[in-house]
């Protein structure tokens, strides 16, 4: 892989990172539905997200909040068939105005996956700078060791790779690999991070380090976790969305948005709280 | 039954021996490839072995073997390298089109487009290259003798019959793209979907997509697609017999003059006919040489693929 590395652009001085740390940015969701085919996956969804917090999507198997996410930064609709209707807007601007490069969206807001997946023919290094090359940023040629440290630290993983920065990004463990494939999106400065069962894979050791990670990372990024673990949700966002569907086949929904110790401790709807005490789903 | 029972009892007859006869059958399989592999080699070398030596009665009056073989091994390697130096682009332009840029039916429609290239027999490649592809580029030499005559590839005189090693090292790009395009296509097609996520998601364009995770990981599949196709020109013996006018014992890189190497394969078929004694025994010996070449391309690139691992 071949990128030039040139000069930097001023706002990559210091520690290197990008970052406008005034920024406030705003993800709304309106009238939403995704589908595959004919089939909607999650449809009439509405809600708001707050910008530096972290925002927690729970739901039983097949309720479309990985669909829901998807639809954030346009990569649902990579999938054959895949149809989008209503509006999410960034900042006040419809991701789905046709004047929208879905290239652009998805530079502006970042996602990790269910499985790490650092590139694999590419080193630690290459990896944290992945983006950045792809979005043909200059750095000078120390503003990118600079930012490989600065990332690879709020990760937690400097110490422990710092030595090895040639080595390929898939021969890490699981959980350093996850930690690198944050390190890779937080590189780019996104406005939104969204995460996909970021700790599914990850062993419990792995799951804490990536938990207090999200939690930091509320504090400076709009940050939108699905999860499956309850108790993650509980513990790391500060609100919390709840999502059902009625059976195979049918489309998910909506239940319930608010304040995660409101909706774990009283939630309003009752499908809300069998659902949090283990009853269905 | 008890389960410390269940634990002891043999498992039955039949499942035993159908396990048994698959292995046996699978490792028979691949010691027949082998065998094969080694009886040709064998036999190459112990016919062609008054060749090797022989210092008269050789085909063209050749003072020694390798005065013959050298110029001819030239001219096959030559040959092939061009063929695929002008089919490997095409291939992987169309095997990445398919997986990645046109709609699936149109993918589909063109690998059995593509497909139908294979199944055309090589003596009807001949013919094409020499009765249409020839007469056409005679003039396309003609312009680039005139013009680029000064680079040793394009040094003159021209060919005005259009029959050279260029035209066919061209109907051999065309011939062995169907087995390369296909075998791209399918190792670009397992690209995994999270390297591909990966690098959508971080903004990455299409063909971004394709540098960061189609191509480090379908790489090697290539390479042995272009080896596919290459064992396939270098033995190629129709399409070089009936498109090249050869020179006897020439050695040279000029792609758009009328004197051209011979290949191996070519010179077999044309001269096995009228061949009695030393002279058969020499053909085989250079059949031995062709074999060696392709053993030896094959080896060094898989050596190249492995040493540069992830990186091009």
């Amino acid at each position: 892989m071949t990128f030039e590395l040139a000069l930097r652009a001023p706002e990559l001085t210091g520690a290197g990172h990008g970052r406008d740390d005034t920024a406030n940015h705003r993800l709304a969701v309106v009238g939403l539905t995704a589908s595959y085919g004919r089939s909607p996956a999650i449809t009439e969804v509405s809600l708001s997200l707050e910008s530096r917090s972290v925002t927690a999507f729970i739901g039983p198997s097949g309720c479309g909040k990985s669909t829901l996410l998807r639809t954030f930064n346009r990569l649902h609709e990579v999938t054959p068939g895949a149809r989008v209707t209503g509006a999410v807007r960034l900042d006040g601007i419809d991701l789905y105005d046709p004047r929208v490069d879905p290239v652009t969206v998805r530079r502006r807001i970042g996602m990790v996956f269910q499985r790490p997946n650092p590139f694999p023919t590419l080193s630690i290094r290459d990896n944290v700078l992945a983006g950045i090359r792809l979005q043909y940023r200059r750095l000078r040629p120390s503003g990118a060791d600079e930012l490989v440290e600065a990332m690879l630290t709020a990760v937690g993983l400097w110490d422990e790779v710092k030595d090895c920065l040639g080595r390929p990004g898939i021969s890490l463990s699981g959980g350093q690999q996850q930690r690198l494939c944050i390190a890779r999106v937080i590189a780019v400065a996104p406005d939104v991070i969204l995460m996909d069962e970021p700790c599914s894979s990850l062993d419990p050791v792995s799951t804490a380090a990536i938990e207090e990670l999200m939690v930091n990372l509320g504090r400076d990024y709009t940050v939108v976790v699905v999860t499956h673990n309850l108790q993650q949700a509980a513990r790391v966002s500060r609100k919390t969305a709840f999502f059902t569907v009625a059976g195979a086949g049918e489309p998910g929904r909506l239940v319930e948005y608010g304040d995660t110790a409101g909706l774990f401790s009283a939630p309003s709807k009752a499908q809300t709280a069998d659902y949090l005490a283990g009853r269905f789903g | 039954m008890k389960p410390a029972d269940t634990l002891l009892t043999p498992r039955p007859a039949r499942e035993r021996v159908r396990d048994a006869s698959a292995r046996s059958a699978v490792t028979v399989a691949g010691l027949i490839g082998l065998v094969a592999l080694a009886g040709v080699a064998v036999f190459l070398g112990v016919e062609g072995w008054p060749g090797l030596t022989a210092r008269t009665g050789l085909p063209l009056q050749a003072a020694n073997f390798w005065a013959l073989a050298w110029p001819l091994a030239f001219g096959s390697f030559w040959a092939a390298v061009l063929g695929l130096g002008l089919a490997v682009p095409v291939a992987i332009g169309v095997a990445l089109a398919q997986t990645w840029y046109v709609p699936r039916w149109a993918g589909r429609f063109l690998g059995a487009t593509f497909d139908i290239l294979a199944a055309i027999p090589s003596v009807v490649y001949g013919l094409w290259g020499l009765m249409i592809i020839a007469p056409r580029l005679a003039p396309v030499y003609a312009w680039l003798g005139a013009h680029l005559s000064w680079c040793p590839l394009f040094a003159g005189p021209p060919s005005a019959s259009g029959r050279t090693i260029l035209t066919a090292a061209l109907v051999l790009a065309v011939m062995v793209l169907p087995v390369m395009a296909a075998l791209c296509r399918e190792v670009f097609a397992q690209t995994p979907r999270t390297t591909v996520e990966a690098a959508l998601a971080l903004g990455a364009t299409r063909w971004e997509v394709i540098r960061l995770a189609v191509w480090p990981t379908g790489k090697a599949g290539v390479v042995s697609g272009a080896m596919l196709g290459f064992g396939r020109a270098v033995g190629e013996t129709m399409v070089t017999a009936m498109v090249i006018s050869p020179a006897p014992f020439l050695v040279g890189f000029g792609l758009i003059n009328s004197t051209n190497p011979n290949t191996i394969a070519a010179f077999i078929a044309q001269t096995f006919p009228e061949s009695h004694g030393v002279e058969v025994a020499t053909l085989l010996a250079l059949g031995l040489v062709l074999f060696v070449i392709t053993f030896v391309v094959n080896v060094v690139a898989r050596r190249i693929v492995r040493a540069t691992g992830g990186r091009v």
